[in-house]
């Protein structure tokens, strides 16, 4: 790509700033180009809308726990008999330390508060449809590699909750069969959670995750900025037969740099505000945030009467409480319905449904035959590793919910308020009502994917226009 | 590429030299991967635990540490202990048949699982995800409990219950019995966790 390029001279009479960044551009083009193509150049839909303002925060967010982390590590502790002692230092005796550790915490649940939206947005507008799926598939990840990164950082101050979250986590990998002990025992480094676990998640959380992070983030910039941003319509504005001005930029785009950007910084002030406000007046955010139990020190031969994860995870954590022994049977039902329905309806060449049978009983089997333990482990993974598969999931001829038949927007209403509850319920105690609530929701959520191909292409769309729908202000 | 032409010579050697540059990448993933395991320290770390018993009254429970696990001693009552056979087929594992080799030591395989019929010695981490369950020894209806709780523990992570002999209730996430950690009795009254008599 860095072919030989002419060295460009200008006119000795120019100002000193054109000529620093001649000088510039001269030796370092490749930054200049850059700046084209992401930000001055990048063309991006003139009818974005308040959704589109999650991805750049969510940037401002990854920036503000970097820098906050850089300045706690400064003061803390990965030694099991210092960790919660550092921690409580941080916020009495460190000049301003509390403010460093409130906006960390809290960023963490702004974090997820911001990626939650920024992947609704997508589910709303179809963002991961073709050409988008590496979009969305780098994104999936960088969504398991924040859940990775809060779990281990959660661990760190050494509470009650931290001690007994990271006990129960590390535990669900003993359940695979065979090799599960081991592996949990691999990941503790000791036979119970300690030191050991505590300088190792220590090490993944400031070095190795935030790497991977990084690396995920750029990926799927450079993969957005390469097939183009989707936008409320679910329509391209780029690409044969689109229109373009007379120096073939897309006449419904706008450059992101100045247009977005501004806006963006319009949008970054009012987040500020919500963030500052929680910072201040609501660090612990009633115990969604910060938990009251971490406030006690770890102690490893009493569990807290009640044990929850943070807000974020409790959706998942939800279903993972969900599988019960009954549950199974349930869930038998639905392979066994699944299966009739691919051999008696599908039109399928006959070794192919040779096949679906031998894999439902083969899958049966392995319900019946391994702990409901496991399976919740595997739901609880399912749920999370399902939404990679979401770009061949929907199969809905018009991409934005703006034009399909008018009631997906209440199955997507449906779909967020199980999400809800099944968040809700997972910070309540265990409850046999709770349970069964559970349980249908994580049906639900299961059923609204793995349905998605057939539903999603029910009903008439409505007529998709040619060019955005966009009012100039 | 416009010539077709493959020296397969030169290929032969560079598929060799990949080949012995994966291995070699692999025997260097050996010494990393292996830093994961329990250090020497943490090994030697399970040494095992003596306790008195002795002034454990009837209906009451002592928590000792050994391998920074919680094991409980429970001294139980005449009446609890007459409850036991009655709760079998309510229990997921009665007669802990299931997995004995790592819950339930040869000699605790039995009614009231233990050596002595009223001193329960079982390690307080539940079977299901690790939590500890806590004490509920009174019966009678309470929350996240049913009505005709006999006393026992209750896992307040996922709600699994267990009898007072460490059985797991039926239809609950925890599949186990709580593990009885090999023990034996020095004196009538001096417990010694962590080693029995076979060891």
């Amino acid at each position: 790509m860095a072919a030989y390029r002419e060295f460009k001279e200008i006119s000795p009479n120019a100002s000193a700033g054109v000529k620093t960044m001649n000088w510039l551009e001269n030796r370092f083009p490749t930054a200049f180009d850059a700046y084209k193509v992401h930000m001055s150049e990048y063309y991006a839909p003139k009818n974005f809308n308040f959704w589109y303002i999650f991805g750049s925060l969510a940037l401002l967010v990854l920036v503000i726990q970097i820098v906050t982390g850089i300045f706690l590590v400064m003061n803390y502790k990965p030694d099991a008999a210092k960790a919660f002692e550092s921690v409580e230092y941080i916020m009495r005796d460190v000049p301003w330390g509390w403010l460093i550790r409130y906006m960390h915490s809290t960023g963490a649940s702004a974090f997820f508060v911001v990626v939650y939206l920024h992947m609704f947005r997508g589910l709303l507008y179809g963002s991961y449809r073709k050409p988008r799926e590496l979009v969305w598939i780098f994104g999936c990840a960088i969504f398991l590699a924040l859940m990775a990164e809060a779990f281990m950082g959660y661990l760190l101050p050494w509470g009650q909750m931290s001690y007994w979250g990271a006990q129960v986590i590390v535990n669900l990998f003993s359940a695979i069969p065979f090799i599960g002990p081991d592996l949990a025992l691999l990941i503790r480094g000791d036979y119970v959670v300690g030191d050991a676990t505590l300088n190792r998640f220590f090490s993944f959380h400031v070095i190795a995750v935030p790497l991977v992070l990084l690396g995920l983030v750029v990926a799927h910039l450079l993969a957005l900025h390469d097939v183009g941003s989707n936008n409320p319509d679910g329509i391209e504005i780029k690409g044969p037969g689109k229109p373009v001005d007379e120096n073939g930029h897309p006449l419904d785009g706008v450059p992101f740099h100045p247009y977005y950007s501004v806006h963006d910084i319009f949008g970054v002030s009012i987040f500020l505000f919500i963030f500052s406000a929680v910072i201040f007046f609501a660090p612990e955010f009633g115990g969604y945030f910060l938990e009251y139990n971490n406030f006690i020190p770890a102690d490893p031969l009493k569990t807290p009467n009640h044990i929850a994860p943070v807000w974020y995870f409790t959706p998942f954590y939800s279903m993972l409480r969900a599988i019960t022994a009954e549950m199974m049977y349930a869930l038998i039902a639905c392979v066994v319905l699944g299966a009739g329905y691919g051999v008696l309806k599908a039109k399928l060449p006959g070794f192919i449904k040779a096949g679906i049978v031998v894999a439902a009983v083969v899958v049966i089997a392995l319900m019946l035959s391994i702990d409901a333990k496991f399976w919740g482990v595997v739901v609880m993974g399912g749920a999370v590793i399902i939404l990679f598969f979401l770009p061949w999931l929907d199969c809905s001829p018009a991409r934005s919910i703006r034009y399909r038949p008018s009631w997906h927007k209440y199955l997507y209403a449906i779909f967020v308020v199980w999400f809800v509850v099944l968040a809700y319920l997972g910070v309540q105690a265990p409850s046999p009502i709770g349970e069964r609530v559970s349980q249908v929701g994580t049906l639900f959520y299961f059923g609204f994917f793995l349905l998605m191909p057939w539903w999603s292409r029910l009903g008439t769309p409505k007529p998709v226009p040619d060019r955005v729908t966009f009012k100039p202000h | 590429m416009s010539q077709t032409q493959i020296d397969s010579s030169k290929r032969t050697w560079l598929i060799a030299s990949s080949c012995a540059g994966a291995v070699g990448g692999v025997a260097v993933a050996v010494p990393f991967v292996s830093t994961f395991q329990p250090s020497e320290k943490a090994k030697a770390a399970g040494a095992a635990v003596e306790v008195d018993i002795s002034s454990l009254k009837p209906g009451e429970k002592v928590t000792v540490e050994w391998r920074g696990k919680p094991v409980w001693i429970v001294k139980r009552t005449p009446e609890q202990l007459a409850e036991l056979p009655k709760l079998d087929s309510q229990l997921a594992d009665p007669e802990s048949k299931r997995n004995p080799a790592e819950f339930t030591p040869p000699y605790a395989r039995n009614e009231h699982r233990s050596i002595k019929p009223e001193i329960l010695v079982v390690v307080g981490i539940c079977t299901h995800l690790g939590c500890s369950p806590v004490d509920k020894f009174t019966p009678g209806p309470q929350p996240s409990l049913p009505n005709d709780w006999e006393g026992g523990f209750l896992c307040p992570c996922h709600g699994s219950t267990f009898d007072l002999a460490g059985r797991v209730f039926k239809n609950k996430p925890a599949p186990d019995n709580l593990e009885v950690p090999p023990h034996m009795y020095l004196s009538d009254t001096k417990l010694l966790i962590g080693e029995d008599k076979k060891a």
